[in-house]
């Protein structure tokens, strides 16, 4: 028996019955009597609301909003008795076509809701789409039913993380994956376990909210290659997971699938942070493709110029207009919705800096989208990190507004650090910055503003960075003008792959004095999929279009260059075991607990006398354990970047302790890295011999005692 | 869509035919209820259902946790390969316990 005088349909249509919603939430929502729809729009004249049959060409039915359905500016209809598993649905807006004024209304189209929860259209990755089809990206309802048990986000603390960037796609879709589900969220479950032994405790996914991978498709001109939206920095619907990357996507069943591998990797200790494109849109500047935006409110979604154009801070043709109060609403809710309904424990911001902009583009001094995030109720717990730029010129590492919140992608981090492995002369200054976490950056805010890295999906991978001197992006038939030329990468000596011995174990060490510096540096530590074996893409920098094995993982390199991955692994454990590197605090470079020693103490080839001369390339520094609490032992960590050897005097250990070697790395497995408990003493306490271009970590501690010489 | 109830070894078996999803799900609901409500250990015999739809798999699982909660126990017998396949990938597969046979079925239950 209906107790509700809301149950009864006021209006029919068709055979459809119907009446006035709830404004408020927007989308599409399942309530007990039928679907209530909820759209906003500021300038439109009418609204229809058009219902198809999943994957059927013609509506089955299109419904006018009656006035009285308008409150405000928005648009809410209860429809009655839908099958709403097998529905789809898009909007008409009417209102003036007059783009000098910056409106774009066109009832021809039908245009997609901005909250769909699941969008159809591309249910399977690189299925050729019908193009005739009227209404290319389907709105559809998202069962929200999931069956979480007892899962929730970790909340793991953020300088405990260790982050392992990785394409959904390219990460299982290579051939030597060899499990079913390839290239989707069921491919990444049966790796869960390499992730684990790995040691990393984090994903950052990049991007996983619908988009068009046919979007700017094409042809290579001389090779035929096809040239795909890859990346999928683009977005479609910013509720709805990209379709595409579900095993199940044909079946609709992506939201179930995503939130399953999210519960497992919490299962496996390993948080999700997904990697957020708000800056802009798939649709383009005026010659796009109109999905939704444009066609409901485009003065509302869009930074225009005066004349009605797009603004282009984002290098994509468009730009969000974040700080306008409908699309603010639109981000938070958006988050809360994958925090809340996905249990995903953090975003990181492409571009970021746009998000800091006001409606005419001009940087804010306290943005008001910026400040909402980090203050937020429902992502009280979240990790924000930010790409503190943007393509406008906004350049915010160090500065970007963060209200004790935000942490950023340290690109300043990645430069220095390449620039000090290749070589170059004085950086020693800002290498003793970097590895304390960027102080000079974020003194008031604490390591863990500091996202460190070296590479990520943007730029060379690791092998890459050390065998190519220059870029090679030709396979993205853009005349290698694409992609950035700033690399601070050294071939070693021949550019690209080689059988040179000695070429190649050069470049080996130098893959693990990377590992060696990001896994001893305080802040958040953060590496690309398949750097820790060495994986390549033959020089390209910029791969966002290449859906074939330029960046798919190829997982036989676990065997061919396990040395690497032994060694990273063992980097990772070595990081997690000693808590003086993961601390949320700066060092002192003072004694503050009457240990004798200061908390950090810098070194060079002489002990207490660092080199911080412009010519100078080496660099040591010795961690005493007695001012972090639970750390074990001492560490003393010599850099010797220079290309001949060169003696290190090390400082005297504490009393009755002798120094014992974790790390060399110009040594070949299995003695360029030890575990803790087997790390065997050295002969000589007091000076040790770094080969070129090579490091060495040492620790003491109390237990180190009773063992000397053994070994 | 086509349900049948029989009894084996003192176990009910549920057997259902054809496709469940948005639509036939409440229906294929209504019609096993009773014998839902009746019983303490089921045999629900999928051999014969070709479909799984997102509301299907709800179903299912919503059968689980009414037995889950009286503590009672319930066997999927014969879910065909395609559907295991997307049980697995969408996580619903941890939840029931699968049976090939009939035999196998009923051990599982003493």
């Amino acid at each position: 028996m209906d107790t509700r005088v809301d149950y009864y349909p006021t209006h029919e249509h068709q055979g459809f019955k119907f009446r006035r919603g709830r404004t408020l939430p927007f989308g599409a929502t399942v309530v007990p009597t039928g679907v209530n729809f909820s759209v906003f729009s500021s300038a439109a004249t009418s609204c229809t609301l058009v219902i198809f049959r999943k994957h059927e060409q013609k509506p089955i039915v299109e419904i006018d909003f009656p006035r009285e359905f308008r409150t405000g500016d928005v648009y809410s209809m209860i429809v009655f008795d839908l099958d709403y598993e097998d529905l789809e649905y898009g909007y008409r807006f009417g209102g003036p076509w007059d783009p000098r004024s910056g409106q774009r209304f066109d009832r021809s189209k039908i245009v997609s809701d901005p909250y769909a929860r699941v969008v159809g259209g591309r249910d399977q990755w690189c299925a050729q789409p019908d193009w005739d089809d009227v209404y290319q990206h389907r709105a559809r309802l998202a069962f929200d039913d999931f069956d979480w048990e007892e899962d929730r986000p970790l909340e793991t603390a953020i300088t405990d993380l260790v982050i392992y960037e990785l394409h959904v796609r390219g990460f299982t879709a290579h051939p030597s994956f060899g499990v079913r589900a390839a290239g989707t969220f069921a491919g990444i479950l049966a790796k869960i376990p390499f992730l684990k032994e790995l040691g990393v405790n984090c994903v950052e996914l990049l991007p996983i909210f619908e988009f068009d991978e046919w979007e700017n498709s094409r042809r290579h001109p001389q090779t035929g290659e096809l040239l795909l939206n890859y990346w999928g920095y683009s977005t479609v619907a910013f509720f709805a997971p990209k379709a595409g990357y579900a095993a199940t996507g044909r079946l609709g069943m992506q939201v179930d699938e995503l939130k399953n591998l999210i519960k497992e990797l919490h299962k496996a200790g390993i948080e999700v942070i997904l990697d957020v494109v708000f800056n802009h849109t798939a649709e383009g500047d005026h010659r796009g493709p109109t999905i939704s935006f444009r066609g409901i409110d485009n003065r509302s979604y869009y930074i225009l110029t005066p004349d009605g154009y797009y603004y282009n801070f984002s290098g994509c043709g468009n730009t969000l207009n974040c700080n306008h109060p409908v699309v603010r609403n639109l981000v938070l809710d958006c988050l809360r919705y994958w925090a809340a309904d996905y249990h995903v424990d953090g975003f990181r911001f492409d571009l970021a800096s746009i998000l800091g902009r006001d409606q005419n583009g001009a940087p804010l001094a306290n943005p008001p989208l910026l400040e909402s995030l980090a203050l937020d109720p429902v992502l009280s717990k979240c990790k924000l990190i930010a790409e503190a730029w943007d393509a406008g010129g906004l350049y915010q590492v160090g500065s970007f507004p963060a209200y004790n919140r935000w942490a950023e992608w340290n690109g300043k981090y990645r430069d220095s650090v390449r620039k000090f492995i290749k070589g170059d002369m004085g950086v020693v200054p800002e290498i003793a910055g970097r590895i304390q976490g960027s102080p000079d950056l974020y003194y008031y805010r604490g390591p863990s503003a500091s996202v460190n890295f070296i590479n990520c999906h943007d730029g060379f991978t690791l092998h890459d960075l050390f065998s190519y001197n220059g870029k090679h992006n030709e396979a993205n038939g853009e005349n290698n003008n694409d992609g950035s030329n700033d690399n601070y990468s050294w071939n070693c000596g021949v550019e690209g792959e080689t059988s040179d011995e000695g070429v190649n174990r050069l470049r080996l060490q130098l893959k693990k004095n990377a590992f060696c510096i990001l896994m001893l540096s305080r802040g958040v530590p953060m590496f690309l999929m398949g750097d820790e074996m060495g994986r390549t893409q033959r020089g390209n920098n910029n791969t966002y279009c290449q859906d074939n094995e330029l960046s798919w993982m190829d997982w036989t390199l676990a065997q061919r260059n396990g040395e690497l991955l032994r060694f990273v692994r063992m980097m990772i454990r070595f990081r997690r075991a000693n808590p003086v590197l993961r601390s949320n605090w700066f060092y002192q470079g003072r004694d503050y607990v009457g240990s004798g020693k200061p908390d950090i103490s810098f070194h060079g080839t002489r002990a207490w006398a660092p080199d911080f001369s412009p010519g100078s390339r080496c660099l040591a520094f010795l961690l005493c354990r007695k001012h972090t609490q639970d750390q074990q032992a001492d560490i003393y960590v010599a850099m010797n970047m220079h290309w001949q050897a060169l003696p290190f005097q090390i400082p005297k250990p504490g009393e009755r302790e002798s120094w014992k070697i974790v790390v060399n790395t110009s040594m070949r497995a299995p003695e360029d890295i030890y575990e803790t408990s087997e790390a065997p003493s050295l002969n000589e306490q007091e000076q040790v011999i770094l080969g070129p271009r090579s490091m060495m970590v040492l620790i003491a501690d109390a237990c180190t005692r009773s063992t000397p010489g053994t070994r | 869509m086509k349900v049948a109830l029989s009894q084996e070894s003192g176990i009910s078996v549920i057997s259902i035919e054809g496709s469940i999803d948005g639509k036939t799900a409440p229906l294929v609901k209504e019609e096993i209820n009773p014998a839902l409500q009746a019983a303490k250990s089921v045999i629900l015999d999928l051999s014969k259902v070709d479909y799984l739809s997102s509301a299907g798999l709800r179903l299912l699982l919503l059968i689980y946790r009414e037995f889950a909660a009286k503590q009672g126990k319930l066997v999927l017998l014969g879910v065909s390969e395609d559907i295991q396949t997307v049980m697995s990938h969408t996580g619903f597969l941890n939840f029931f316990t699968l049976a090939g046979t009939r035999a196998e079925a009923i051990q599982a239950l003493a």
